[in-house]
């Protein structure tokens, strides 16, 4: 490599060893707490590590016994199957078009109807999930519940009889704010005059959502997309509610971990398990990448 | 390039640190460390907390074990500093928490486990025996076992060595509400000899509208309950005791009887499926039965002493004297019960152990051996009642409750301890998961299929007796 192209890559003047020296904090911070434990939790991922019990002292190397002993497990299978419903469902679907639909009504609304609106989503969202969990349980309990006392039925115990519908409004509630905020800041990125444009040759709603809107918010949604996936997927607010029951109906895969880990003491398996949900994650998030790339 | 070379150097540094760190790591202590010192902190932990759950046992500690002990320690020329580190939740989340607190080397240095939990924590390392933890002279000195039967003194033994000393025992019934009793004409006195009589009972109370007949523990919510008060005393009504012979039951005959009984309760709605399944059903059920909205409960004596208690219970009866009855657990038909009993029970019970890892072994001994002592034990129970480790104790309070006396004379004589082996967890939550799945509709010859193949997978062909 020549000193030409060396100084004409290096824009910002820096050098490379001042480069690496402002870089190198950030890179430790990484190492320390993003690299270092998830090789970590390969390495347990690849013994018999139990909390209690003889495995506890003497953990032994059991090579990928773990990893295909997952495949093998109708309960992960289970809780693959119910994050995948749990993320299309709350976080795809539900926070998605929730989260546009608001933002998109609230563009016209009066200002005080929509600092309102938007004060009640945004606090469905900063509050602590364990006074959500509570406030949830007791809208959705069978006996005195404030569900049950509106619709005057006594018998339905939301959570036990529907727990992954019950799991997904909730999430969907719970996650919209982020979802609108997004959305309402690439609203007003849409020219107006496109807008008035299409009103003037009368297109509906639903064209000018398609036709106009869509196109210059893609990558909007491509972004948010992404991001309520993967907060979804790794999401353990579900555990509080129902615990992964009942008979684990509603076990998502970070349940599934933390019942294997903490309960069952397995950390081995569980450590597996959570190495498989980074694959997931990385997964989604390279093609995210890819599309987004595509789209420039 | 150099930093692409930086990253990969970072890399392979930080894979050698994971690699080089090794998991489950165990040092030798001394049993004398720190025995002469002058300032001591120890700290005691226990499932317990005040205005919650066992909230006797968290006052008894920091009202009366914390200011004694001070003293006493003080009077020797020592400083000694007593914390409680108490907190009111589930078994099994308790476990965890004391399982973590272990191994990271923090944790009390007084700790109250289950004493079925001690096999696989001494297996672990976690908790070692005494002897080793404090010195053999120093733990047979203590005059406090000669009071402790040798079937109490076992919940906190593992392959014959002490590992602590017990809390006390208890034992398994039918609680039944009088008054719903009265109201569809069964009586006060009610003691059923099979199971065809509890559920008849159970069919009469379903005329009442808005009671659940009966509610047996059961499902996964609701862990070491469902095997404790469900399944365990139910198998020992069909003549089985869960591991015989050095083998644990497979879907034999009695597995089968077992699991058919809850097909019954649950598929006949005696029993109310959904509170079973319920996150928080156990503490739930409490709840209704103390609002007389269930019939009968298999609880142990724990329920009439911490739970519908009038003073201290977390579901609280006023009139519980009045209106709680109790009966023991009838073999399936008289005689088939295990041994060719016409009664059954279980019993377990809680044992403080010392941490291994305490800094003051000597100290937490004398700590331990003060919280044990005749007069600490009549503290703890106050105006309550509860069969202790002391027989001494015993004597002198189980005479005021009915209930605690009972236990004590005809329950105790008839129970069984479940195994003290190593594997028993992993069994338990294998027959937690059959009673789910009979609740969720499979036969209970499917939930028995299904429990001996996990069990197969988690313990091994060779000790599983098929059916």
């Amino acid at each position: 490599m020549s000193a030409a192209t060396n100084r004409t890559r290096d824009t910002s003047g820096l050098g490379v060893a001042r480069a690496v020296a402002f870089v190198s904090p950030a890179l430790l911070l990484i190492g320390l707490f993003l690299v270092f434990p998830a090789l970590w939790t390969i390495y347990i991922g690849l013994t018999n590590y139990t909390l209690t019990g003889p495995a506890s002292v003497a953990p032994a190397f059991v090579g990928l016994e773990n990893f295909l002993g997952a495949l093998d497990d109708a309960l992960f299978g289970n809780a693959l199957w119910l994050t995948l419903v749990f993320v299309l469902g709350s976080a795809v679907l539900g926070q998605n078009l929730l989260g546009f639909g608001l933002a998109w009504v609230l563009r016209s609304a009066k200002p005080v109807v929509r600092r309102v609106v938007e004060a009640l989503v945004l606090l469905a969202w900063i509050l602590p999930s364990v006074v959500v969990a509570y406030l949830w349980t007791a809208v959705l309990d069978r006996d005195g519940g404030t569900l049950n006392a509106l619709l005057g039925n006594e018998s339905t115990a939301w959570l036990v009889e529907y727990p992954m519908a019950s799991l997904i409004v909730f999430n969907t509630w719970r996650g919209t704010a982020f979802s609108m905020m997004l959305y309402s800041s690439a609203l007003a990125a849409v020219p107006p005059s496109q807008l008035e444009t299409a009103r003037t040759v009368g297109a509906s709603g639903w064209q000018t959502v398609r036709d106009i809107v869509f196109p210059h918010i893609r990558g909007h949604v491509l972004t948010n997309t992404l991001l309520i996936s993967l907060w979804t997927a790794n999401d353990f607010t579900p555990f509080l509610l129902t615990a992964g029951g009942p008979n684990h109906e509603s076990e998502t895969l970070p349940v599934f971990i933390y019942q294997q880990a903490i309960t069952n003491g397995e950390l081995g398996y569980s450590a597996a398990i959570s190495f498989l949900l980074l694959i997931v994650n990385l997964v989604v998030a390279l093609l995210y990448l890819l599309l987004l790339r595509r789209r420039s | 390039m150099r930093v692409r070379r930086t990253l990969a150097l970072t890399a392979a540094a930080v894979t050698t640190m994971a690699l080089a760190g090794c998991l489950g790591q165990q040092q030798e202590s001394d049993t004398g460390r720190n025995a002469d010192a002058k300032d001591v902190t120890l700290t005691v932990t226990a499932n317990a907390v005040a205005g919650g759950k066992n909230e006797l046992t968290a006052k008894w500690v920091t009202d009366w074990v914390i200011p004694e002990f001070t003293t006493q320690q003080k009077d020797k020329g020592v400083n000694v500093t007593v914390k409680y580190d108490g907190i009111g939740v589930d078994d099994a989340d308790y476990k965890a928490k004391i399982a973590l607190d272990f191994n990271t080397d923090i944790g009390g240095d007084v700790v109250e486990i289950d004493g079925i939990w001690l096999g696989e924590f001494a297996q672990g390392g976690q908790v070692r025996p005494l002897d080793d933890v404090v010195g053999k002279d120093e733990v047979d000195r203590w005059d406090g076992w000669g009071e402790i039967p040798d079937a109490v003194q076992a919940v906190g033994e593992f392959e014959d060595k002490r590992y602590g000393i017990p809390v006390g025992t208890d034992g398994r019934v039918i609680f039944f509400n009088k008054k719903l009793f009265a109201q569809v004409g069964l009586p006060a006195d009610w003691q059923p000899t099979s199971w065809d009589e509890i559920t008849a009972a159970a069919v009469s109370l379903k005329q009442l509208p808005g009671v659940i007949p009966m509610q047996l523990n059961a499902g996964t919510a609701m862990t070491e309950a469902t095997t404790m008060q469900g399944v365990l005393p139910l198998l020992a009504s069909t003549g089985a005791e869960i591991n015989q012979d050095g083998k644990w039951q497979g879907a034999t005959e009695n597995v089968k009887q077992v699991l058919d009984f809850y097909q019954q309760v649950y598929g006949g709605k005696l029993g109310d499926p959904l509170l079973a399944q319920e996150a928080k059903g156990r503490d739930k059920s409490f709840e209704l039965f103390a609002q007389n909205k269930v019939g009968m409960l298999f609880e142990s004596d724990y329920f009439w002493r911490s739970v519908v208690d009038p003073t201290v219970g977390v579901a609280k009866m006023a009139d519980r004297d009045a209106a709680v009855g109790w009966a023991k657990i009838p073999a399936m038909n008289p005689g088939a019960g295990v041994g060719g009993q016409d009664f059954v029970s279980m019993s377990g019970g809680s044992v403080r152990v010392i941490n291994p890892n305490t800094k003051y072994p000597q100290q937490a001994w004398e700590l331990l051996e003060f919280m044990n002592s005749a007069a600490a034990t009549k503290a703890r129970l106050g105006d309550t009642a509860q069969v202790t480790q002391r027989q001494d104790v015993n004597e002198e309070v189980l005479q005021n409750d009915p209930m605690l006396s009972f236990i004590a004379e005809e329950v105790l004589p008839i129970t069984r301890f479940r195994p003290g082996l190593a594997d028993y967890p992993k069994v338990s939550s294998a027959l937690q998961q059959a009673t789910a799945d009979v609740i969720a509709g499979k036969s209970a010859d499917e939930a028995a299929a299904a429990y001996q193949d996990a069990l197969v997978k988690e313990v091994g062909e060779d000790k599983v007796a098929r059916g």
